[in-house]
């Protein structure tokens, strides 16, 4: 599994910039299945991430889907 | 001398005393020189800084709280490099290019009004638009007024010609945003490519165009004091109807990556100086507060001074549920403006 953050292995070190405040709002970015950055679009109540691997996930809320 | 002549000579130098008459009574806004002395008071008189630009804010501006949803309609890929800016395609961010389409645009309008907001923003990450863009904000708008929705529509599509500005008026968009960022004495530090004056120059057109003129900027990005009195006297020059205050959230890939974001005492005091510079504008909580000031710090804003928020998410970053931001106005007994008010 990846970080969705910063893309780096979950199991490599323990991604301090990826865990505090700034990071809790930031969507997703990268796929946590093969580490491709994700086409990203939020709105005002949630956001859209699509892999062009492995699909689109949706937070709840979003209201918005870019496929 | 006596003790009631001396109370007189501390009031006269005090700025915030000197605030109370200028700006309270009189409604002129502080000069640059007054702004600075206000962000070097000690953190003792936030208290009463905080109390007097929210005097300000009712007396000028009254109790109502203007809410606005904002929606990215392109994101990313913007060839501008403001080093704050993750959707610069000159930085390696996360963010990759992306377009809305118009149901999501319909959607997001939607789900804006059904807050009670009365203000939908559609931003694109451009240097400014090109046809493509024109096209799609004239169908996202009549899209929304096809599905019933009477909210009003704001834009932030970057630097624009005469002929855009009247293809906007034309298509019924009441206000653009267009932020001057920062001081101009900052500026070139912030962007290289392009200028502070060319900004002005697209909101001076905006404005002859009779569209409400939005501006305001990002603090944190490296400005002295002296700057950030600077920027908010030339904001107060420029008069715009509003001015969205954000507080920079370092993004991953961008120059400004390691820089640290602003202590909440120090955004407080911004607020509070940048009302009492400029009185009767709208002031707009955007985005940074959640990371700078917290839930506690976002309600001592509003008390501070700001009469506007922007709620749920912003352009590439999250925001707290917006639910919580309106039942902190309830809380706060703010009501929300509604539609055909102005402020
Ligand atoms: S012009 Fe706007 S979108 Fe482009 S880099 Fe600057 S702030 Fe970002
Ligand atoms: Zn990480
Ligand atoms: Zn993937």
């Amino acid at each position: 599994m990846f970080c969705v953050h910063c893309g780096l292995p979950e199991a490599d070190g323990d991604h301090p910039s990826c865990r505090g405040g700034r990071a809790a709002l930031e969507p997703p970015r990268f796929c946590p299945e093969c580490a491709r950055r994700m086409v990203v679009q939020v709105d005002p109540f949630g956001w859209a991430a699509r892999c062009s691997r492995h699909g689109s996930t949706t937070s709840a809320g979003a209201g918005v889907l870019t496929d | 001398m006596t003790a009631a002549a001396e109370r007189t000579q501390e009031n006269a130098t005090d700025v915030l005393a000197v605030a109370r008459d200028q700006v309270l009574d009189r409604g002129v806004g502080l000069t640059r020189d007054q702004v600075l002395a206000v962000l070097r008071l000690g953190d003792e008189r936030l208290e009463d800084l905080l109390a007097l630009a929210h005097e300000v804010r009712m007396k000028w501006c009254g109790p109502e709280v203007e809410v606005e949803g904002i929606i990215s309609l392109k994101t990313g890929g913007c060839p501008e490099d403001c080093h704050f800016c993750s959707q610069s395609g000159r930085f390696p961010t996360p963010v990759r290019s992306a377009w809305l389409d118009i149901p999501g645009l319909v959607a997001a309008a939607k789900q804006t009004a059904a807050t009670g907001a009365t203000e939908f923003c559609i931003v694109a990450a451009v240097r400014g638009p090109d046809a493509r863009l024109m096209s799609q904000v004239r169908d996202g708008i009549k899209a929304i007024r096809d599905s019933g929705n009477d909210i009003q529509i704001a834009c932030s599509l970057g630097m624009l010609t005469q002929e855009q500005v009247d293809e906007l008026v034309a298509m019924g968009v009441h206000r653009y945003n267009h932020n001057l960022e920062t001081a101009r004495s900052h500026f070139p530090q912030v962007v290289t490519t392009h200028t502070w004056e060319e900004r002005w120059d697209t909101l001076r057109m905006v404005r002859e165009a009779g569209m409400e003129v939005c501006s305001g900027g990002i603090l944190g990005m490296g400005e002295t004091d002296e700057q950030r009195a600077e920027f908010a006297v030339q904001l107060a020059e420029l008069d715009p109807h509003e001015v969205p205050m954000n507080f920079l959230i370092p993004q991953p890939g961008t120059p400004y990556e390691q820089y640290e974001p602003i202590e909440g005492r120090a955004a407080l005091k911004l607020v509070a100086a940048f009302r009492l510079a400029l009185p009767r504008t709208m002031l707009r909580f955007a985005g940074g507060r959640e990371l700078t000031l917290g839930d506690l710090g976002a309600e001592q804003g509003m008390l501070g001074g700001i009469n506007a928020i922007i709620v749920g998410n912003y352009l590439t970053n999250l925001g707290r549920p917006a639910q919580q931001d309106l039942d902190m106005l309830a809380d706060l007994k703010m009501p929300i403006k509604a539609l055909g008010d102005t402020l």
